[in-house]
Order: structure tokens, then sequence, then C-alpha cells
């Protein structure tokens, strides 16, 4: 047993904290670090600067763009990404139905999507909850029925984050009404410029347009347009969900935000005189750290059981719930760094270049806390995670 | 970064839960407690044969080459077992103090009398006034000659009533909260002027308290440099507090163990009460917090070695908040789901709830390992 990186490890850290250091725009770090939105045009520009490295599908087959690094590796360059500010990858394309068409994709699919998830030319996003299918996703209605030589796909997708900026769309739709509700789904890539797709947005509490609906009304898809077999699109969704598990955690973005709280708390931004003078906010602060270095050793421990077996491990489930508790939490202690300056409401759609109401430092500290109530409702919500640990870990 | 057990110490995990298994089920436990100095000399034997009692001692020293890894996997077997002998205070604890306070011949000698199951030893130091403040010793050591001259009192000396030396930390030079001036001596528990007496603690086991009047020590048995005791002092107590994580990680992986037993046999409603979603969230929520408290584990465990005194105690008062909060979650909650059973005490799961309750209250509980963890700033600098 040994906890420390090795030395290759420990060079390749600083490597890729060179790199980012080095190579993220300025732009597009300041607007991270104060926490506004980024632009698609900003995620966009940063994955080309990682493609053209490299690095912007770490974790794929090196024949499709992968690095071929080992998982510690893997974790660590997500971990140096997040902390240093950099977008995070989409991924919708990279981590869900990227993995989903080269594992269970015809040849013609994988040539045709993957270069594009790999450079980010083609934008993906994911149509699987439904207004009546959330937890219980495998009751989902929307359906897709053979016509000749098309599919044609009916009904509606919601919480489609980001679907205004998608080229695709990858759809799970019912192709088998008579079958259990598991096995007669099947899993559809589709162009989001098909006759018949239209988007609607959904504003957030923060007042942000991240998600959206997406209806689907009679849309002709090709029929090579289904992955797989017809009617084990569940299969896939499983696997999906397993992978979209892995990273969950976020510990790089919990260390950035907590990096942002130490530099705004040790500046006295108020007269009262520095936030981290006061040892009751010290005292918090140090409680969430513990819980993070915590949580960075549990995602340790289970990337080295993958490593040993291949398998997903339901201890994700408790990455997953811990993770998206501490990024709530670090939210929270931001907002309280900031203090009454939270208050001031900026348009995070707008386009403006007037100056904030408040100082510059207060960012949208309130708005973040808000939409992060998000990360323990999605992904699989906390409770759903507490059901797979109760069947899965326990036997319950 | 490897979390893989090398084959000797998965060897030593098996050797150690095989005994358990076979000496300590919760019957035979209640034997040993009944027992005048509270455990079984057997078992102290049986660790002796098995290599444990020398197992964290370099090899020039007499020991067996292990380290805190393996410190680790007998405590955490141990913790399941509820084991009652003296192993923290005699190896964990009392043999950091000789590692890193003795002279090396004072050294090769104690050390080879613990691995041999011929010395056991408990650490007298706190005292009515200290609380946590390890630097905070009044008990004096006045010189004469080469000799020291012990007078004072000292409490809560775990096995203090059974420990065959003591370890007394005394004050040589300088105030009573000074940090240094502070000197270990070797005591001998007959010796003249030693008065102890013992008690039942509440977690089954015992401790003492014990008064020193006009005690000699000869110049063999100070330990060390005689004012200059304190770093030693909080570098043992960081090795054990790592050791007592372990402890605790085994005592609470053995109450959800027996808590999901319980729900998967307990009827009521006509079903096991493990159908119910109120519990097995309950019960997720306890995997939870085994994990992140066994991930601490190994974080206290991997810098319990680290020679920067500064980053080890971050590292440790990080565990320890952490091994707090969990142990607090999982005694209570392993309890609250066992319901009245739990509340009896021939039943096993009370007592791990009341060991875990003392662990967090052992060189200083969560909160107060949280505020020293404040304010010696971030943990990931």
């Amino acid at each position: 047993m040994d906890l420390r990186l090795t030395e290759d490890e420990l060079a390749f850290r600083g490597e890729v904290r060179a790199f980012v250091r080095d190579n993220l725009p300025a732009s597009i770090r300041e607007k991270s670090v104060a926490g506004r939105r980024l632009a698609k045009d900003d995620y966009v520009r940063w994955t080309r600067i990682l493609a053209a490295k490299g690095w912007s599908v770490p974790h794929w087959p090196v024949e499709w763009g992968g690095t071929g690094w080992s998982p510690v590796k893997q974790s660590i360059f997500l971990d140096e990404v997040q902390r240093g500010y950099a977008p995070e990858a989409i991924a919708f394309g990279v981590s869900m139905v990227g993995p989903v068409i080269y594992t269970f994709g015809s040849e013609a699919q994988k040539k045709r999507f993957l270069p594009g998830i790999v450079d980010l030319s083609d934008w993906w996003c994911q149509g699987f909850s439904e207004p009546g299918a959330g937890s219980d996703l495998a009751s989902l209605r929307t359906a897709a029925r053979r016509d000749g030589e098309s599919w044609v796909i009916s009904g509606q997708k919601t919480w489609t984050t980001m679907a205004q900026y998608a080229d695709f769309i990858f759809v799970l739709a019912r192709t088998n009404p008579q079958a259990k509700k598991q096995e007669g789904i099947s899993f559809f890539l589709l162009d989001m410029k098909s006759p018949g797709v239209t988007v609607r947005p959904i504003q957030t509490i923060d007042g942000g347009h991240e998600v959206n609906e997406v209806f689907f009304d009679d849309v002709r898809i090709p029929l090579d347009a289904i992955v797989g077999e017809e009617n084990k699109g569940w299969d896939y969704a499983k696997f999906l969900l397993a992978n979209e598990r892995n990273g969950i955690a976020r510990v790089g973005i919990s260390k950035g935000r907590l990096d942002r709280i130490r530099q705004l708390a040790a500046i006295p931004v108020y007269g009262s005189g520095p936030k981290i003078d006061d040892p009751f906010f010290r005292a918090r602060l140090a409680a969430v750290e513990v819980d993070l270095k915590a949580l960075e050793m549990t995602q340790m421990r289970v990337i080295s059981n993958q490593r040993r077996d291949g398998k997903p491990d339901p201890a994700s489930s408790v990455l997953k719930i811990k993770g998206s508790e501490i990024q709530q939490a670090t939210t929270e202690l931001l907002m309280e760094v900031v203090g009454p300056y939270v208050l001031p409401y900026e348009d995070p759609e707008a386009l403006t270049n007037e100056p904030p109401a408040g100082p510059d430092w207060a960012g949208p500290a309130a708005a973040n806390y808000f939409n992060t109530r998000k990360v323990t409702i999605y992904g699989g919500s906390n409770e759903i995670q507490r059901g797979i640990i109760a069947k899965a870990i326990l036997g319950l | 970064m490897d979390f893989d057990l090398s084959s000797e110490q998965q060897m030593l995990r098996d050797n150690v839960a095989r005994l358990m298994k076979k000496k300590y089920g919760f019957e035979q436990r209640k034997a040993y407690l009944a027992a005048a100095n509270g455990f079984s000399d057997d078992l102290w034997r049986a660790y002796a044969d098995l290599g444990l009692l020398g197992a964290p001692f370099a090899e020039e020293d007499g020991g067996f080459g292990g380290g805190p890894v393996e410190t680790m996997i007998a405590m955490e077997e141990f913790g399941k077992a509820l084991a009652l002998e003296p192993y923290l205070e005699t190896v964990v604890l009392g043999g950091a103090l000789v590692r890193h306070a003795a002279a090396p011949e004072q050294r090769a000698d104690l050390i080879g009398r613990i691995a041999a199951g011929d010395l056991r030893l408990s650490f007298a130091h706190a005292e009515r006034q200290s609380g946590f403040d390890l630097n905070d010793v009044g008990l004096t050591a006045k010189r004469d000659g080469a000799a020291f001259v012990l007078d004072g009192e000292k409490g809560l000396v775990v096995n203090g009533d059974s420990a065959d030396a003591l370890i007394v930390s005394a004050r040589v030079a300088g105030g009573r909260r000074d940090r240094d001036g502070i000197g270990l001596f070797l005591v001998d528990a007959e010796a003249p002027g030693v008065s102890r007496r013992g008690y039942p603690t509440q977690d089954g086991r015992r401790a003492a308290e014990i008064a020193f009047a006009n005690v000699r020590v000869a110049p063999d048995n100070v330990l060390g440099s005689p004012e200059d005791g304190l770093p030693a002092i909080e570098r043992a107590v960081d090795e054990t507090i790592a050791a007592l994580a372990a402890e605790a990680v085994g005592a609470m992986s053995e109450a959800l163990a027996m808590t999901v037993e319980y729900l998967k046999t307990r009827k009521q409603f006509g079903v096991t009460i493990g159908s119910f979603q109120a519990l097995q969230h309950r019960a997720s929520d306890m995997v939870v917090a085994l994990e992140q408290a066994r991930s601490m584990m190994y974080f206290a465990t991997m810098s319990a070695a680290d020679d920067d005194a500064d980053e080890r105690a971050k590292a440790i008062s990080a565990a320890k908040v952490q091994i707090g909060r969990s142990a607090k979650f999982i005694g209570q909650q392993a309890v609250q789901m066992h319901g009245g059973i739990a509340m009896t005490y021939e039943y096993k799961v009370g007592h791990l709830f009341k060991r875990l309750t003392m662990i967090d209250g052992a060189f200083g509980d969560a909160d107060l390992h949280l505020r020293r963890l404040g304010d010696r700033g971030s943990l990931f600098a």
C-alpha cells in the first residue's frame, strides 16, 4: 500500500497544471473564477486547444483519440483541469454517447460521430428525461415506429441541457409498447435539424437558460440511426449512466471553489476585516475540506477497484452523494464570504458590457448557489443513489 | 497510488481475523471482561506468538519491520471484535513514545520486551486540569544528581492499573503550560511512592488515577532528553490517533454489518423491516459515512509517518474529525435501527456504540480537531 503519487504521476500533474495555466484563454478563466456562465464558443475554443494536444477525450480508446492514460492519470487530469478553472468537457458527447457509440455502435456510426465529439464540431445533448419519466426513467413514452426506410419519432423530452447549442441528440424511445417497460426501449441518434424537432427554453431559478424541452413531432430519421439492437436501449442507457457517475464527484471543481473562497476570505472585503479571521467560519470551511479530502480518497479507492475488475462500482453512488453535497456546501460558503453583496441580480444571459451593480469580486454567488441545488437532483437523484447502495451494496 | 496490501500484510490480516473469530465471540469476551485486569492474558500471549506485538517496530530495535499499515490492520480487526487487550496503550502509544524519545539502547531493550509480550505499558500523561492540551503538565520532576524525583498526580491512565510500567510525563522546567521543559520517565508500576486507583471505563475497559509521591527515577529510565519531550509526545499521539481511526473503522463496519443483518431478519407488519425505504436510505447513509471514514483512515495511516509535523498534524486532525462524525452517526443509527434490543447490556451493538463514543472523545473530539485544522490553513495547499 502506498497512497502517494508516484514520481511519474507527480510529473504528469505538473505537466497538466502548466498546460492549463499556459493555454487556457484569460477571458475564459476570468469568467470561470467569477462563476459566470460560459458561452458555447468558450467550450468549443477550449476543446479545440485540448484536441490539438490530444487530450480532449482522455479515457477513450486510443484509436478514436484517447490517451491510454491509467485511471489514476485520468483522474489527475480531470482534477487539474477543473481546479485550473478550465471549462468542463461537454459530458453528453465525451462521457455519455461517445462511449456508447464506440462500445455498441456500428463502424459507420463510429466513423461518422466520434471525430465530431473529439473536437466538439458536433455538440450533443441528452434525450432521456420526460415530463412523466424522471427517476422512473424506464416509464418513458416517446415512441419510435418503423415506416418504410425511416424511424418516426414522436414525443417529448425535458431537462435537456444546452439543447439550444446542440447539433445532435441521443434519444431513448419506446419501440415495443407490448414488452415489459425496460425491454421495449431503443437508443437513437438524431440530428437536431430534422424537421419536426422543436426546442423550447426552460428558465431555471437563477434566471439562466441551461435546460430545455425538446419536442418530436413525427420526426423521420434513417433506419441506421438506431444504436446496437432494437429493444436493447435500456442496457446501453444503464452503461451510459454508470459512466456518467464516474467523475461526478467533481473534486477538482470543489477544490477550485474552495481556493476562491480562501482567496476572498483573506481580503477584508468589508470593514469587519477578513472573513478568515472568524474562527467559526474557519471551522465550517475546514469541515467541508475534511469531507472533500475524504471524498478524494474515496474516489481513488473506487478508481483502483475499477482497475481490477473493469465493472462499474456501486460505490460510485457514494461519490455522487458526497460529491454533490460538497458542491452545494461550497456554494453556500462562497455566498457567505461574499456577504451582503450577494443581493444584486445579474441576468446570466444578458450580453452586456455594463459593469455589475456591486463589486466585481461578488460575482453571481447567490445565483450559483441556487443553480447548484440541481446537482443532488440530476444524474440519478441522491435518493435514487441511496436506493442503489441499499440494493447493490447492502442487499436490502 | 496503490491501496493493495502486500502478501505479508494480507496474511497478517487473515491471521488476526481468524484469531478474533475463534477467540473473541461476544460471549467469550464477557469472560475476559470479568478478569481483574479486564482482558485476557492468554490472548496477549497469542498476539506475541503471532508477531503482532513487534509488528510496527524496526528490525534493528527487535521488531518485525512493519509500520503504520501493520498497526492499521491489527487495530481494524480489534475494533470489530471490541478486543480489550492494551495493544493501543502498549504497542502503539507506548511503543511510539519509546521509538521517538528513547536512546538507542533503551529502545532496543524496551521494544524487545514489548515484542516478546513481557512488558505492558501505559502512558501517564493527562492531569485533572489538562483537558486535551498535551503541553499542560504539572506533575514535577526534580533533579537529584543524575536521577529525578517525581511528585504529582495523573489521571485517565488507560490500563494503568494493570500495566507493568508507566511512561510518565513530568515538568522538569518552566511553567505548567510551557512547551519546553517536559520530560518522559519510565517508572515501574510497583515502585515505591506509586499508588494506583483502578476503575472501569464507560467502554468496558479499565483506567487508573495514579499518585506519585517522591518517586525516584534512575538515570537509565529517563527517556531521551529530559526537557524536550513534547515533540515526541505529539508525534506519538498523532500515530495513536491514526491507529484509533482504524479501530473505529473496524467498530463502525461491525455495527453496520449487524444493523444490515438485523434489517434483513427482523419482521414487523408482516415484512422484514429492511424493506422500508426510510430504513434503507438511513443504512445507505451509514455506508457513505463508513466509506468516508475508511478513506480518512488510509489518509491518517499514510500521514502518520510524515516527518513534517505541520502536514502530519493537519492530516491527523482531518482524520479525527471525519472519524468522530462518522462514528457518532453510525453508532447512533445502529442503536436506533435495532430498536430496543440495542439498549440491552447483553447485546453487542450498544457496546460498539459506547466504544465509538469514547474514541471520539479520546485525544480531542471532532470539534476540537476541526478548530485546530481551521487554525492551520488549507488541507489542499
